[in-house]
């Protein structure tokens, strides 16, 4: 069977599964289409949360910037899991206590303030609209990889696709289908890492291969002291070592974790099961099955390495293998034989004379001249770029982050079926995460926006095609930034995302929950404070802004980079709150006594615990 | 369920809940940006290796994910005796 047989075989049977369960799912009420039903497993729904929150992004890229950058990638993997924990001790049981189904119509009433509310709803739509593009990117790169067409192609199919899926059913229809999509994805992110340690370390289990010993031609040497030293001998920094400065790398982390326990799309997950005692119990179940893809991880990582450099770095590009070759036609990889020997040199900064360069060319990715078979090819058959070419350092390949996992079972020589499993869950982590941020972004708007403030006596029909119209609206402007990504790879744009809900929601929730003393203006101010700073910083180094330009890497402020800098902005958020709370009126009796309501278990008032009921 | 407690029982299941969350977030805290970032450096020099790997770079990418998990899992058995406590 040809690879293209197994990847349309496995594709297509995970896309049968998906679409049976959604249709013995629908949701037949308002209450199950929006939480559906508050009767769901622990465990089912920590399954359904794993994939809802394991995004295109976590499963394509996430492997391959650690492979890139070594412990620097730990920010992803302590950050997305470390989050969990915030969520879950200091976050789901208050909010789940006080009752409402989103997170904007908590703010609005515990800071009694439809401007409160506004501001939240500005604020969860940006943050969807954001994630969605990483989202979509993810879509577009594994379609890309699968039909060898272009990216800009894939989103747009992506796009249709997700559009569609996403309609059929609500809450409900999503939770089970997204237990298939973790299960597909679970295993297809697993195997292959089994087959390549089996093959590099001798060890079935990869994390014990990871730090075991890589079975060389020169017999066994500690695998990690092996990558070390590849990384040193070509001028990278040590594997186990990073370069990024100890505070970036503190408030990256910290961003991302408090990110995570203020995204509006995760705390509703855990409004889908019965009782407090089950979203405890839910929220352990998540971590463990999060956990076997992010333990996964970095053994995918360093393994793809290995094998990546062993099989290109001094080989010419004649002898180079096929899957080279095919990534380079999806433009996810490019060699430009700067000293004409025709072989690929790979290099890091460590060799370049100024010791801070290792750029192929100038500008995030190649631009390739022409097209599939009218392709510009260069003397050895390479495909040629329009970019300036930079010439201060020795290194000649340049490689997207996204390409490591869809390479990894290549450089493996792992079978063919391995990789159509691949496929299928690559699109099952982007369809499960892009439908559940559809929900909740539709429900932003057309409950949380055009509802509770701009148009109360809203139909329930017309809420509903108010619903439609944001999907689709979020889905344009996401394939947008995905065919023009405004970062080099899919991790980096969705960690903005992470920032603009640190400094946002997670200490507006935060307070809103422990202190009752901050009043409608500290929550308001802050929020405002915390989101506009990270917003701006982000803009200008990024983009850059008018009448200022694009801001360099020596103006960041205490040398925190814009992923990095939600960390500051909910320091901000925190001190104009307090600062504003305290020389304003105190807060209404009623709202104290509403958060002391949230605080007491729902045993003590004698009540049974069944979820927030539909607003 | 239909017992109302006392306004003192829900006083000591509020401070014993606090109580817990401070204990748990510092654990949390300990070994995520502590250990696995700012003693990491220190930790990969003078601990012993886990496997081949450095103690602190382990912490990193293996360790703290599964702390976490751990953390959660006590979490909700002792907040679960605190509520039966409260039931009861």
């Amino acid at each position: 069977m040809s690879q293209n047989a197994w990847n349309f075989l496995f594709i297509g049977l995970s896309f049968a599964a998906y679409i049976f369960i959604a249709i013995r799912s629908r949701a037949g009420s308002t209450k199950e289409y929006y939480t559906a039903g508050g009767g769901v497993s622990p465990i089912t729904n920590g399954m359904a949360t794993a994939a809802d929150w394991m995004s295109a992004a976590t499963f394509i890229s996430m492997a391959g910037s650690l492979s890139i950058s070594g412990y620097d990638g730990s920010r992803f993997l302590m950050g997305w899991t470390g989050g969990f924990v915030l969520l879950t001790v200091l976050m789901v049981p208050f909010l789940r206590k006080f009752g409402k189904a989103t997170v904007p119509d908590f703010v609005g009433d515990r800071y009694y303030s439809q401007t409160a509310r506004l501001v939240a709803v500005v604020c969860a739509i940006f943050i969807c609209l954001t994630y969605i593009m990483g989202q979509m990117r993810g879509v577009g790169i594994v379609f890309a990889q699968l039909f060898g067409i272009e990216i800009w192609l894939g989103v747009i199919i992506g796009a249709a696709i997700v559009f569609f899926y996403a309609g059929l059913g609500g809450m409900k229809g999503i939770t089970y289908t997204q237990v298939a999509q973790y299960t597909v994805m679970a295993f297809a992110y697993t195997l292959p890492a089994i087959f390549i340690a089996m093959t590099l370390t001798g060890n079935i289990i990869p994390q014990l291969g990871f730090i075991g010993d890589y079975q060389g031609a020169d017999g066994p040497v500690p695998f990690l002291e092996k990558l070390n030293n590849i990384n040193t001998d070509l001028g990278f920094a040590k594997y186990t070592d990073g370069s990024l400065s100890t505070i970036d790398m503190f408030c990256i982390t910290a961003a991302l974790m408090c990110g995570t326990a203020g995204l509006p799309h995760v705390i509703v997950r855990f409004f889908t099961v019965k009782d407090v005692k089950a979203v405890r119990k839910s929220a352990y179940w998540t971590l463990s099955f999060i956990a076997v893809i992010y333990l996964t991880a970095p053994t995918v990582g360093s393994f793809a390495r290995v094998n990546l450099i062993e099989n290109l770095h001094d080989t010419s590009y004649a002898e180079a293998p096929q899957w080279m070759k095919d990534f380079e036609s999806t433009g996810q990889l490019a060699w430009i034989d700067k000293n004409d020997d025709g072989k690929i040199q790979y290099f890091g900064k460590g060799k370049s004379e100024s010791k801070k360069d290792d750029d192929v060319f100038i500008g995030k990715v190649p631009a390739f001249k022409g097209l599939g078979d009218s392709a510009e090819r260069g003397s050895h058959g390479q495909r040629l770029v329009e970019n300036e070419i930079v010439t201060n350092n020795p290194n000649e390949l340049w490689f997207g982050a996204d390409m490591m996992v869809m390479a990894s079972p290549y450089m493996g020589n792992t079978p063919k079926w391995v990789i159509g499993l691949l496929m299928a869950g690559c699109i099952a982590a982007a369809l499960s995460t892009a439908a559940g941020l559809l929900l909740v972004l539709s429900t932003a708007v057309s409950h949380d926006l055009m509802k509770k403030i701009i148009k109360p006596e809203l139909s329930d029909k017309e809420e509903i095609k108010w619903a439609r119209i944001a999907s689709f609206g979020a889905l344009v402007v996401g394939c947008f930034f995905a065919i023009n990504p405004p970062s080099s790879f899919v991790a980096k744009t969705v960690a903005f995302a992470f920032g603009l809900a640190a400094s946002s929601f997670f200490p507006t929730l935060l307070m809103g929950i422990f202190f009752k003393r901050i009043n409608k203006h500290g929550g308001i101010s802050g929020m405002i404070c915390g989101i506009s700073f990270t917003f701006l910083y982000i803009t200008y180094f990024q983009f850059g802004l008018p009448g200022l330009g694009k801001g360099t890497e020596d103006q960041y402020l205490f040398g925190i980079s814009p992923e990095g800098i939600g960390t500051i902005g909910m320091l901000l958020n925190f001190a104009v709150a307090f600062a504003v709370s305290h020389f304003t009126p105190p807060t209404p009796k009623d709202i104290r006594d509403l958060v002391d309501n949230i605080h007491d278990p729902r045993a003590a008032l004698g009540q049974a615990d069944t979820g927030p009921s539909h607003h | 369920m239909s017992k109302h407690p006392t306004d003192e029982e829900k006083r000591d299941y509020w401070s014993k809940s606090i109580k817990l969350l401070i204990v748990l977030l510092l654990i949390w805290f300990f070994v995520s940006f502590g250990c696995g970032i700012l003693f990491r450096p220190w930790l990969d020099d003078n601990f012993p290796k886990i496997g081949s790997a450095p103690f602190g770079f382990w912490i990193a990418q293996q360790g703290s994910i599964i702390s976490f998990i751990l953390i959660l899992i006590a979490y909700a058995k002792i907040m679960g005796r605190l509520d039966k406590k409260l039931e009861a």
